[in-house]
């Protein structure tokens, strides 16, 4: 299955990643060859089977406990922060 | 016993020498220091060193041993940690430009486990980006080499894991395996590698790729060495939701039990020839070797296993580019100079990431995106649900399945770059692992009669039956003798 660069270009902006033309040419005929190779899924009859939505058999892991605990210090939480502005995430300004 | 020639010595070897004060904690790990100053330059193991805490740690260690207050087996043990895992204090990239100067505010539950049993971390390990690849090629660190032979590729995604082991730099070393991560470089280095049923180790604090298939494990010497690492990290932890409530058994206690009346399943669609002569040749010899310890072999067949790859590579992508949606420039990590929000977001994420996980990310949000959903994503978890069935109906029948763990031994650097098919295709026998949620290993079969590089023979088994696995392991590697090392690193 051959994936255009519009397509790219379409998933690109989905996935909020910029690409120049030269990867959006590369990552087409790229993906193009791996969703060739993943279409022998559909060799197979899975009408009838339940998706593997959880690795673990349900009751093997319980939520826990709904408790309040202590959680990282604001200094802390902020340290790896780009920019900060008082005790918030600092970002560009998002309306034009 | 001087320092130096323990180097060279199991991690079981190194605790006991540390138990009678042969050693002490700040000798080995200073010795393991030198050797990682003295090799590292070629293998390029470590992407960071730690040394002033390691000697602190060790120092800690020491002064508890004086006191007669030894935590744990592992007090004093120097080991390191692929670089996914959070460490408090210490820069955690994942191998990616996006984390760099990433100091990470708490630790990951193993870590805490490990430092609580004593263990002395003394650095973090190369790995492919984001833990996508099976050569170590897409760290954006540079690749890591094998000890064996520094032309080839130690593989992935824990290559550096491996070859810090293999290479005699550290006694342990803790992977995660999400399609083949631990169990192929551990086979492509001559190393034990274990991958533990998914939700036997807590995922707190792991840097996620796929999170229904990530899971950690050791990476050690000899199946005891990787027994006791194990040990030290398993169990169930609230703070993950998937971790299970299951009891841990004592990995040591019938370790040694032998592999009699064992039944060994060889699935026919592993030993069809899809591996090369060497390596299906040392696969089989230790098959032979379990027969003569009184073990069964038996046919089993598990048919939906070649489909694996496929499957694999929707649900794999599909979990990482979700998980790597967090990586956008706003909280930690890299930002990209740029006037608006989006703007930010799409610089940062086109210059922090490399080319395979934009590869992936680019693959997974086709898969999820409108339209192709059900054709995809969900086509992929319903083929998941096969690949378990056929374990479960082989179960029925053995107490575990063996066979290869990588159908070639080590790869030159460079040779499967080009096409990212082949690179993925290097985990054909050790994804349907993963997406059966099984345990795994890989222990050392020996070398390739012609190339000389390790081959390691794979053994999966029942969900949370990694004693059953650690113990037939141990067998072969008693039968076989001690593992050779190899002479690259030194």
């Amino acid at each position: 299955m051959a994936l255009s660069t519009e397509e790219v270009r379409r998933i690109a902006a989905l996935a909020r990643l910029r690409l120049s033309p030269e990867e959006e040419t590369r990552l087409a005929g790229e993906l193009s060859a791996i969703l060739d190779y993943v279409r022998q899924l559909e060799e197979l009859d899975v009408s009838a089977v339940e998706p593997m939505t959880h690795a673990l058999a349900a009751g093997e892991t319980p939520f826990r406990v709904d408790e309040v605990l202590p959680g990282l210090p604001l200094d802390e939480a902020l340290a790896n922060a780009p920019a900060r502005a008082g005790n918030c995430f600092q970002v560009p300004r998002i309306i034009e | 016993m001087s320092a130096p020639s323990i180097l060279d010595r199991s991690l079981t070897d190194l605790s006991l020498a540390l138990s009678r004060s042969e050693v002490s904690a700040e000798e080995i790990t200073r010795a393991c220091l030198a050797r990682i100053e003295e090799t590292d330059g070629r293998i390029h193991a470590f992407l960071r060193v730690a040394p002033e805490r390691s000697i602190a740690a060790a120092r800690a260690s020491d002064a508890r041993r004086a006191r007669g207050e030894a935590r744990s087996r592992l007090d004093g043990v120097p080991i390191a940690l692929k670089d996914i895992f959070l460490t408090r204090g210490l820069e955690t990239t994942a191998g990616s430009r996006i984390l760099e100067g990433f100091v990470p505010p708490f630790d990951a539950t193993v870590v805490e486990r490990l430092e609580a049993a004593g263990a002395v971390v003394v650095g973090k390990l190369n790995m492919d980006e984001f833990a996508m690849g099976s050569s170590n090629e897409n760290s954006a660190y540079g690749p890591c080499r094998n000890p064996w032979d520094l032309e080839r590729t130690p593989g992935g995604s824990s290559g550096g894991s491996a070859a810090a082991v293999a290479a005699r730099q550290v006694f342990g070393a803790f992977g995660t395996d999400t399609g083949g991560s631990i169990r192929q470089p551990a086979s492509l280095c001559g190393v034990v590698g274990v991958k533990p049923t998914y939700g036997r180790v807590s995922r707190y604090g792991v840097i996620a790729f796929a999170s229904s298939l990530d899971q950690v494990g050791p990476i050690a010497r000899t199946v005891p060495d990787a027994a006791a690492l194990l040990g030290a990290v398993a169990g169930h932890d609230p703070r993950d939701q998937t971790s299970s409530t299951l009891p841990v058994p004592d990995y040591l206690a019938g370790l040694e039990g032998g592999a009699r009346g064992l039944r060994i399943g060889v699935p026919r669609e592993w030993m069809q020839g899809g591996s090369e002569a060497g390596v299906e040749r040392r696969v089989r010899e230790a098959l032979s070797a379990y027969q003569a310890m009184g073990a069964t072999l038996v046919d089993v067949e598990l048919p939906h296993s070649r489909y694996g790859v496929a499957a694999y590579y929707l649900v794999a992508p599909a979990e990482a580019s979700s998980n790597l949606a967090r990586y956008d420039g706003v909280r930690f990590g890299l930002r990209a100079p740029a006037r608006a929000l989006s703007e930010m977001y799409g610089e940062t994420r086109d210059r922090g990431f490399g080319a395979e996980p934009k590869r992936r990310i680019m693959l997974g949000t086709y898969a999820l995106s409108a339209g192709y959903y059900d054709a995809y994503y969900l086509r992929a978890q319903k083929v998941r649900t096969l690949v378990r069935r056929d374990f479960d109906r082989a179960f029925e029948r053995c107490d575990l399945v063996a066979g290869p763990v990588s159908p070639t031994v080590a790869f030159r650097l460079g040779e499967k770059l080009a096409d990212p098919l082949q690179m993925y295709l290097a985990d054909v026998f050790t994804i349907s692992c993963n997406l059966a949620a099984l345990p795994g290993l890989s222990v050392p079969a020996g070398l390739h009669p012609e190339s000389l590089l390790p081959v390691g023979l794979q053994l999966v088994g029942r969900p949370f039956d990694e004693a059953t696995l650690l113990r037939a392991a141990r067998a072969l590697e008693r039968e076989m003798g001690p593992a050779p090392a190899p002479e690259a690193a030194g």
